[in-house]
């Protein structure tokens, strides 16, 4: 990176700074009208590879013999599929794909923490001319709030959906602690703790598992820098991190998709 | 780590994705798995099927076979009977014809025996009466004494 070296110092605060800074486009006057173009592209890019791909096995999909990649699929959906059904019990004729498309975007962008990050940098920076380019939507807040929100809207609107508003009012002052007008309030600050923790430790658990994951590379790719045994230890490390992190990418993508399941899940059952 | 429009745009593209996956990617798939679980089903229940239709055709088969065993001795049996029953028979008709042919032929010999007789008797009554006419050198007249002739005729 001759180019950013001779522009400043390369000092381990602007190594990581430079890697943690967002390709922010300004799209309008306040700062929340911009848009991480870096996060944007990336998730889109890698949904429609996603997508594509399923989209192309589904289109040639065959009630005979299946072939391996569409075996592969169906073992996949059928697990997803199972997990709805074993939480949910309803008609899952939404629930189902909805989880499969979080489970399986979310794979994908966490999935995207493989590739290595300043590798990733000097392409981004010397083939397509991007300074600050991140490749871990996940690891924007952004994104994982985008989810997280997403469900959470999902889930007040099949609340509604079944119970009604009238229901939904109910439930919010009624449950858990009980119908006594006493209780009341009571009840109405547990839901409200209630709604209000379920989008954040949604959203954030993620968030902060693949920025973690993303920073002790980080850290890692310094150390390496630091000479022959920083090389050797930093390499070492590196490969072990990359190794459990394939675990931790699945994981994550796992445990988004089982809470999105269960808070739907939750939002049809009745108290 | 600002919230931003990002996260607006994050979502559109959310249910972008899961609109497409709704309705273009689980419905066929699942369509696919849930024929072929029911074709496998089927095939199952085609196989049990067939198994109980074979038990039961090897049921019928036994069936078939000691009826067609039975029946054979039955008819073997029969056939025994009718053979000894006609060869009883023939030996009866031959005994009976035989005996008949003997009869007739008894009958045959007798009657020859009758002629020969008859043709004795004339010839010995012309010899007497030759005999007589030499030993009384004169013409005996036939008519006049042919009732003595016959009684002797008779009596031989």
């Amino acid at each position: 990176m001759a180019a950013e070296q001779a522009e400043h110092v390369l000092t381990p605060t602007s190594y990581i700074q430079h890697h943690l800074t967002f390709m922010t486009q300004p799209v309008g006057n306040t700062p929340f009208w911009s848009v991480n173009v870096d996060s944007l592209v990336v998730s889109f890019v890698v949904g429609v590879i996603a997508f594509g791909f399923l989209y192309w096995v589904a289109r040639g999909a065959t009630a005979g013999v299946p072939n391996k990649r569409q075996a592969f699929v169906e073992l996949t959906f059928d697990f997803i599929n199972e997990q709805v059904k074993s939480i949910f019990h309803g008609d899952a004729s939404f629930i189902a794909p909805l989880a499969a498309t979080v489970f399986v975007w979310v794979l994908f962008m966490n999935a995207m923490d493989f590739l290595p990050v300043d590798i990733m940098a000097w392409i981004y920076h010397n083939v397509f001319g991007l300074t600050y380019f991140r490749s871990v939507p996940t690891a924007d807040v952004n994104t994982t709030f985008a989810l997280a929100l997403s469900v959470w809207l999902l889930m007040i609107f099949f609340t509604i959906k079944v119970k009604g508003v009238g229901g939904f009012i109910h439930e919010l002052f009624c449950a858990p602690f009980g119908g006594n007008p006493l209780l009341w309030i009571p009840n109405f600050l547990f839901n409200l703790i209630e709604y209000i923790s379920k989008p954040l430790s949604h959203s954030l658990r993620l968030f902060g598992n693949m920025y973690a994951g993303e920073i002790i590379f980080l850290l890692l790719g310094m150390w390496a820098s630091t000479g022959l045994v920083g090389t050797f230890f930093g390499t070492i490390l590196s490969l072990g991190w990359a190794i459990f992190h394939i675990l931790i990418v699945a994981l994550q993508a796992f445990i988004f998709m089982m809470l999105t399941i269960v808070y739907l899940a939750m939002a049809h059952e009745g108290h | 780590m600002n919230i931003t429009f990002t996260m607006i745009a994050q979502a559109i593209s959310f249910a972008l994705f899961i609109w497409f996956t709704a309705s273009f990617v689980w419905p066929p798939l699942m369509r696919a798995v849930e024929q072929r679980q029911k074709k496998i089903a089927d095939g199952l229940a085609a196989a049990d099927k067939g198994q109980q239709e074979l038990v039961l055709a090897q049921g019928r088969v036994e069936e078939l076979i000691n009826g067609a065993k039975s029946q054979s001795q039955e008819l073997v049996a029969n056939a025994q009977k009718r053979s000894d029953e006609m060869i009883e028979d023939a030996k009866v008709a031959a005994k009976a014809e035989g005996e008949r042919q003997i009869a007739a032929a008894r009958a045959t010999i007798e009657q020859e025996i009758q002629q020969a007789r008859e043709q004795l008797r004339e010839q010995v009554s012309v010899l007497a009466l030759a005999g007589a006419e030499q030993v009384l050198m004169r013409e005996v007249d036939i008519a006049k004494h042919k009732d003595v002739l016959d009684k002797l005729g008779a009596r031989l």
